[in-house]
């Protein structure tokens, strides 16, 4: 326990760097910590000299001459913390927005939460809850999304943290850098066992994490082999195998012409939204024949939908997502592969 | 009269005099009374019990947290218990205190004006409060709430099955008495002021106030929609927030920010003002840079309407909204700073005493400067991804709500006191209150800095064991803190009883609310009063000094 105390002077007081992120995070965070400890030490200091020498020294005394202002001094205190918070401004838009691009190569794990627990898929099959093994030094993509109500993924040996939204995909990604167990907790407050809603991420060589994988319960299949089999068991095969409705065939990531001329981006909201209400954009040239999905498929099989779309891909950013799926596109009957979901 | 022989016997010395306190007797002639003087004292007690609902509730989740598996009650009772401590804390105490007991005293004083402008609609104000009140309290008796003070959606209105209508509906109601608080304070300010008090005149309370005052007004009627939209989708499922009836669970996030943001002004603005008052009057000096400090309450008050979306910063809103959001939070920093930076300045070759106020001042400084800087960190868009929603964030607000915005309302309480009640309190007693309530503030709140940085979640009814020993340093802080907080109950009340008398000035302070006898008269002046001088005029004349009677 020793090891936790946060007074031992020799402990660090913030968590370990963990992620390729987190030393810039900390750059910053110490920076901004000796600015502020400058600013307090300068006002506590000046308080206490100002007290001490022009203390009262008789009931009735006055000051010497009153001053009413002075327009440098005032120039001075506004000009000089207007240039640190313009400096921290930058830095910290900076720190945020230079990494907040994934790499195209990162590995995608899909987090859906749910009152009061995570279940995390990984693109090759294992599923696990509050719990989430991936291999250091390769980026890592999250694509959150929640059951209910809002809820956050905070992993602050990353520095880290995304909020996960019941109607849509949000993405947090990172690089870790040190092997080794970490925390991630809830930190979005949603309900009674809010607190009980965290696990750890364990951050494995390549060699352990493959170890792990293959000593993984593979009664599963990938995530596009059960999106593959969910394909035929919906009947999305009627429409979207026939010509009757868009093709998946290099459907993700591409440009789709919808009917008002519009063009948009077929991502994963954009998937997601079209099973779930989909005459909500229509894709020109095809009629708004599909029937709603909502209330019938759960999250977990939506991703696993979007999996398998993935990974019929022709776009160079989701190759990593196609290999992963290899050797699943293959219709097979081993496992009922239903309700995997709830 | 029985009690005007009374008083006389107590003191017999004194000559009987009429003040607005012995003016009337009995129950109705307080609960319809139109004098602003005794509305504020309706207000002291309404809100002052609101606080100890607040504060029992901090207290049993600081027992909670010695244990990292709970010490007391179960994680839904510890829900319950921290949305009631925000919610009353944040609208039946911080929002109401310093405008509606201190402003609704002092406001007409300090500007020569015998009320406010629409007196009965003062004591409207309170009776709807008051019916917001006793409608929180029913939610909290009939079992209470557990969605937070922020109310998320959809949470609050698709998942907890426990008293939000309600919790709501009182919010709801409070922000009609805080808007018509705001328009009266509006109109009395412009139309009330005596000859000669020009605006350029006017004590830096009243600006304070007057800024708060249209804060009041614009932002609460988007907090009373707000709720009307969660009552309606509560009951109706109309589909606004509820991503399973078609609604935008964000939205409820932009609205309740837009309100949210400005209102944490509401609670600072006015002990900013207050802050004014007690470091010109305890240095016996001018305030240094009249214009900058009365302009920067402005300058907080028109950005606060622009910086809601640091709260979202990780709610999936776009990378540009996050810049630019953050960009705008940055510059409130800006007229925070002037403030302290003059308040500062204005003790330079004062003569400078430390009485009971004055060190809640000084306290204050110190406080709101740490929470402030601690702010920065938060609208530092790269820092708070990482401290976003954890115990720093928890720390940082109450530096600025308890170590801010409460250091002021009692540093004002206890200076305005002997106006109020025309007696003193024992010095000595209330210094020793400030000191215990600087260090145990200190105590509690400083080692959850710390615990945001290890990455301690906020509203966890329990937690890893590593967080136990700071844990258990805020605990022990908080019972330090509750000390400082029950002695002015006590030396404050007995000081009505058996305080000497105050004097009208016992301060010597200047301001035309000390040109007047304490308690003052049912008109608060004998005679309309005629300003000849700018605000804080130390050593244009001798301090109109009265000495404390015998």
């Amino acid at each position: 326990m020793l090891h936790h105390l946060p007074l031992i002077p020799h402990v660090s007081f913030l968590p370990p760097e963990a992620s390729s992120m987190a030393p810039r995070v900390d750059l910053l965070l110490w920076f901004t910590i000796g600015i502020s400890v400058f600013f307090t030490a300068l006002i506590f200091i000046l308080l206490f000299v100002f007290a001490i020498k022009y203390r009262r020294r008789s009931p009735d005394e006055l000051p010497e001459k009153q001053i009413e202002g002075n327009l440098p001094l005032e120039l001075t205190w506004t000009l000089i913390p207007l240039l640190i918070v313009i400096v921290l401004f930058v830095w910290g838009a900076k720190v945020f927005v230079s990494d907040r691009r994934p790499p195209a190569n990162a590995v995608h794990v899909y987090v859906v939460a749910k009152q009061w627990m995570w279940k995390i898929q990984h693109a090759e099959g294992p599923r696990e809850i509050d719990a989430l093994h991936i291999p250091v030094d390769e980026p890592i993509e999250c694509i959150l999304t929640s059951q209910d109500v809002i809820h956050d993924f905070s992993v602050p040996a990353f520095r880290a943290k995304m909020d996960v939204l019941p109607d849509r995909y949000t993405t947090l990604w990172f690089k870790a850098t040190r092997v080794g167990f970490y925390h991630f907790y809830c930190d979005q407050y949603c309900g009674t066992f809010h607190s009980k809603m965290r696990g750890y991420v364990d951050v494995m060589t390549r060699e352990g994490y493959e170890a792990w994988l293959s000593g993984q319960e593979r009664h599963s299949l990938s995530m596009a082999g059960e999106g593959a089999k969910l394909y035929q068991q919906y009947g999305c095969i009627t429409c979207h195998g026939t010509g009757k409705g868009p093709p998946w065939v290099g459907l993700y990531d591409s440009k789709v012409h919808l009917m008002g001329g519009q063009t948009v981006i077929a991502d994963d909201n954009y998937i997601r939204e079209s099973i779930l209400q989909p005459s909500a954009q229509i894709v020109a040239g095809y009629k708004p024949i599909m029937p709603t999905f909502q209330g019938q498929i759960s999250e977990n099989q939506i991703l696993d939908i979007i999996a398998y779309i993935k990974s019929l891909a022709t776009t160079p950013n989701a190759q990593g997502a196609t290999a992963a799926a290899k050797g699943a596109a293959a219709p097979t009957t081993k496992g009922n592969g239903t309700g995997k979901g709830e | 009269m029985a009690s005007a022989g009374e008083a006389a016997l107590q003191s017999p010395a004194e000559t009987y005099r009429v003040h607005y306190l012995n003016a009337k007797y009995g129950i109705k002639s307080w609960l319809l009374t139109t004098d602003h003087k005794r509305i504020a004292w309706l207000y002291f007690f309404s809100t002052t019990f609101f606080f100890i609902v607040g504060g029992v509730a901090a207290a049993m989740m600081r027992l909670n947290l010695i244990e990292p598996q709970g010490f007391l009650v179960e994680p839904d009772t510890y829900n319950k218990l921290f949305t009631i401590h925000g919610t009353v804390m944040i609208f039946f105490f911080l929002a109401p205190a310093v405008p509606t007991v201190l402003g609704n005293f002092l406001i007409p004083m300090m500007i020569g004006a015998r009320d406010v402008a629409f007196p009965k609609l003062n004591l409207l104000s309170w009776y709807i409060f008051m019916t917001a009140g006793t409608c929180f309290l029913y939610t909290i008796i009939a079992g209470g709430v557990n969605t937070g003070w922020t109310f998320y959606t959809p949470l609050s209105t698709s998942y907890v099955n426990t008293h939000v209508f309600s919790a709501a509906m009182a919010v709801f109601i409070s922000g009609f008495s805080s808007i018509l608080t705001g328009l009266n304070f509006i109109v009395t300010i412009h139309k009330m002021r005596a000859p000669g008090m020009t605006w350029s005149r006017l004590p830096l309370f009243i600006w304070a106030l007057y800024a708060t005052s249209f804060i009041f007004v614009l932002a609460m009627p988007v907090i009373a929609i707000t709720m009307v939209l969660v009552m309606l989708e509560r009951v109706f499922h109309v589909g606004i927030f509820d991503p399973a009836l078609g609604g935008d669970p964000v939205l409820f996030q932009h609205l309740f920010w837009f309100f949210g943001h400005p209102e944490v002004y509401i609670l600072i603005l006015p002990s900013m003002g207050v802050m004014s008052e007690l470091i010109t009057a305890f240095s016996r000096r001018r305030i240094f840079g009249y214009g900058f400090v009365a302009a920067s309450s402005f300058g907080i008050a028109i950005i606060s309407f622009l910086v809601w979306g640091h709260h979202m910063f990780v709610s999936g809103e776009s990378v540009y909204a996050g810049i630019f959001f953050s960009a705008m939070s940055m510059l409130v920093a800006i007229p925070s700073a002037i403030k302290v930076f003059n308040w500062t300045a204005t003790l330079y070759k004062g003569s400078v005493s430390f009485e009971a106020p004055m060190l809640y001042a000084i306290g204050f400084i110190g406080l709101f400067t740490i929470g402030g800087l601690t702010g920065v960190f938060l609208a530092t868009i790269g820092l708070d991804v990482f401290l976003h929603d954890t115990y720093f964030v928890v720390a940082h607000f109450h530096f600025i709500m308890v170590g801010g915005a409460i250091m002021g309302y009692m540093g004002g309480l206890h200076f305005w006191w002997p106006k109020m009640t025309g007696k003193m309190y024992p010095d000595y007693w209330a210094r020793l209150a400030a000191f215990i309530t600087f260090v145990g503030f200190n105590l509690t709140f400083g080692p959850q800095f710390i615990l945001g940085f290890e990455g301690m979640p906020r509203r966890y009814a329990i937690y890893p064991a590593r967080f136990q020993l700071l844990n258990i340093m805020s605990s022990a802080g908080a019972s330090i803190l509750a000390v400082g907080y029950l002695m002015p109950m006590i030396y404050l009340a007995w000081s009505i009883k058996y305080g000497p008398d105050a004097g009208p000035n016992p301060w010597k302070a200047k301001g035309l609310e000390w040109e007047t006898e304490s308690p003052p008269p049912v008109h608060n002046f004998e005679s309309t009063p005629v300003v000849t001088e700018e605000a804080y005029a130390y050593g244009t004349e001798p301090a109109r000094a009265v000495a404390v009677s015998s």
